[in-house]
């Protein structure tokens, strides 16, 4: 049965692909989603009368290549245009494009489009907003909602975006070996920042959510271009461990409930199945990378049925493959929360000192010093802590629940420093 | 007689389904799957991860390959199955290398994680 919302899937599962081969055709992104436009509003009439189309990607090409092709006709007299072999106007000839798109020239298309909206020119939040509109054909209107900014400002940041991008020199080799790994680990990272945009605001917003779903759809499609780098199964695999904790992060007023107290049960099953096969997969290459090591840490915790249960002395190794990877105080900072798990919060504290002139100005820095500090018994620098962190709060949710410890401070009596009490 | 009947779908198009839609697409085959099973007469039923979670072990003249991804042939046909509980994927994988020396030859072993399991409700 081919009903509207059949018709909707499919285009937007046809999209990447199909916008890829006709970027790689006309040369211009414009143009290009012009094309599948054009083709999609003809899929929405004749679909349903003369049924799907074997292969919905090939017809999809097909027919946008013809309409870009009449477009260029009408609005330029002397264009260049492809061969005629390809424009021929026969229901079926969809059939040979098919056979002629095999997977690895899918594979450089669709890197390519992602590529192209990595632009290094443009900020990170430009690059995500394109891939989103472009890549993954999310709506305007949902993307404005995403970013917090109207549809106007959302609509000038794409149009800026793609002025860039036509500007410089869109690479349309195909991409040699290294080239393609280096194209590969740009269009992962980008994917990674899409995530983190939705994550870090806390799935409550289903805007936000949202974008962590697209990120993984993202992720997929990279993967099965790319099914054997271990790399990209770790960076789906730990978008996935992560997600699956969605409903699990926030209670019903919105605020943020720490990964020790969640509940469980409210966790994804099969997305966590998902992440911690990818994983598995990942490591039986024994190439580790960043991706690899943080959703190895991520399948950690998803392995624990309680929060009692967790490997943290594993955790804490991986923690420390991690600095290795990717020396950042913000690595040690989390470490510093598995080592205070292990060996207590002193040795923790030990392990965080030293960052203090580099996270001064880092929220999570202060709220887990605050918690160890309060650990150690010391409440007059637990309470300074905490309201360093509330002070740098980046959403309400983070405040309030720094703000909660604070309270919870205000109702008991100090206590003697932990010194005191051995 | 038993019968499988076996799923098919583009998963790009079933991944772009919200996860409303998901569960209304899982309560309408529940509903199915319930009558089925009132009446006694329902085996295993089970829900595959995406193809980007599999393993295939293709066999060959000597040891047997483990390649990421799923089962691209098109000139072999889909022949049976197994459903095996492992601890780790290279238990998974090691199962299946024992099926290939059991069964040597041409063909492949597809190894996909479940996300769903209903255990059979036949005798």
């Amino acid at each position: 049965m081919v009903d509207n919302a059949w018709i909707a899937a499919a285009l937007t599962s046809a999209r990447p692909q199909a916008l890829s081969a006709l970027l790689r055709y006309f040369r211009n992104l414009d143009a290009a989603e012009e094309a599948f436009q054009e083709a999609s509003l003809r899929a929405i009439r004749t679909w349903p009368v003369k049924g799907p189309p074997r292969d919905t990607v090939a017809w999809l090409i097909f027919v946008g290549r013809n309409c870009g092709v009449d477009a260029l006709r009408k609005t330029r007299n002397n264009v260049a245009l492809p061969p005629e072999e390809h424009l021929s106007d026969r229901d079926d000839a969809e059939a040979g494009i098919a056979e002629r798109l095999d997977t690895a020239h899918y594979r450089d298309d669709i890197l390519r489009l992602l590529f192209v909206c990595c632009h290094p020119g443009l900020p990170a939040n430009q690059q995500i907003a394109l891939a989103l509109r472009v890549v993954a054909g999310l709506p305007l209107r949902q993307i404005a909602r995403a970013f917090l900014v109207s549809e106007v400002a959302m609509e000038q940041r794409i149009t800026r975006a793609k002025a860039r991008i036509a500007a410089g020199n869109v690479p349309f080799d195909p991409p040699d070996a290294e080239a393609r790994l280096e194209r590969l680990g740009v269009v992962a990272m980008m994917i990674y920042l899409l995530f983190n945009a939705g994550y870090s605001r806390g799935h409550a917003d289903p805007d936000a959510a949202r974008l962590c779903d697209e990120a993984i759809r993202l992720g997929r499609l990279l993967l099965r271009l790319f099914p054997a780098e271990p790399e990209i199964m770790g960076l789906v695999a730990l978008m996935l461990l992560q997600h699956a904790r969605h409903r699990a992060r926030t209670d019903a007023e919105s605020q943020l409930v720490l990964l020790e107290d969640q509940d469980r049960t409210l966790w994804d099953g099969p997305m966590l199945a998902e992440g911690r096969a990818l994983v598995e997969k990942a490591l039986r290459h024994r190439e580790p990378g960043t991706y690899q090591v943080q959703a190895a840490i991520a399948a950690q915790h998803a392995r624990a049925k309680r929060a009692g249960d967790t490997d943290w002395g594993a955790i804490d190794r991986l923690y420390q493959t991690l600095e290795m990877f990717q020396p950042s105080p913000v690595v040690t900072l989390n470490r510093a929360v598995a080592v205070s798990k292990v060996r207590g919060p002193a040795a923790a504290l030990a392990l965080l000192t030293p960052l203090g002139d580099r996270l001064d100005s880092y929220f999570h820095y202060h709220g887990v010093r605050g918690g160890l500090l309060l650990q150690l018994g010391d409440t007059a620098g637990a309470r300074e802590a905490f309201n360093r962190a509330i002070a740098l709060a980046g959403s309400p949710a983070e405040a309030a629940h720094i703000r909660l410890h604070l309270d919870r401070l205000s109702a008991q009596p100090p206590l003697p420093p932990a010194s005191a009490i051995n | 007689m038993l019968y499988a009947v076996l799923c098919y779908n583009d998963e790009n198009a079933v991944a772009t389904w919200t996860k409303e839609e998901d569960d209304a697409c899982m309560a309408r085959l529940a509903a199915v799957e319930d009558a089925m099973k009132a009446k006694g007469r329902l085996g295993p039923v089970a829900r595959l991860l995406p193809t980007t979670s599999a393993t295939t072990l293709r066999k060959t003249s000597g040891e047997p390959l483990i390649i990421d991804g799923p089962f691209a042939e098109t000139k072999e046909q889909f022949l049976g199955f197994f459903v095996a509980d492992c601890d780790t994927l290279d238990e998974a994988i090691q199962f299946a290398r024992d099926l290939a020396v059991a069964n040597p030859g041409g063909g492949a072993y597809e190894i996909r994680p479940l996300a769903i399991f209903h255990p059979s409700e036949l005798g």
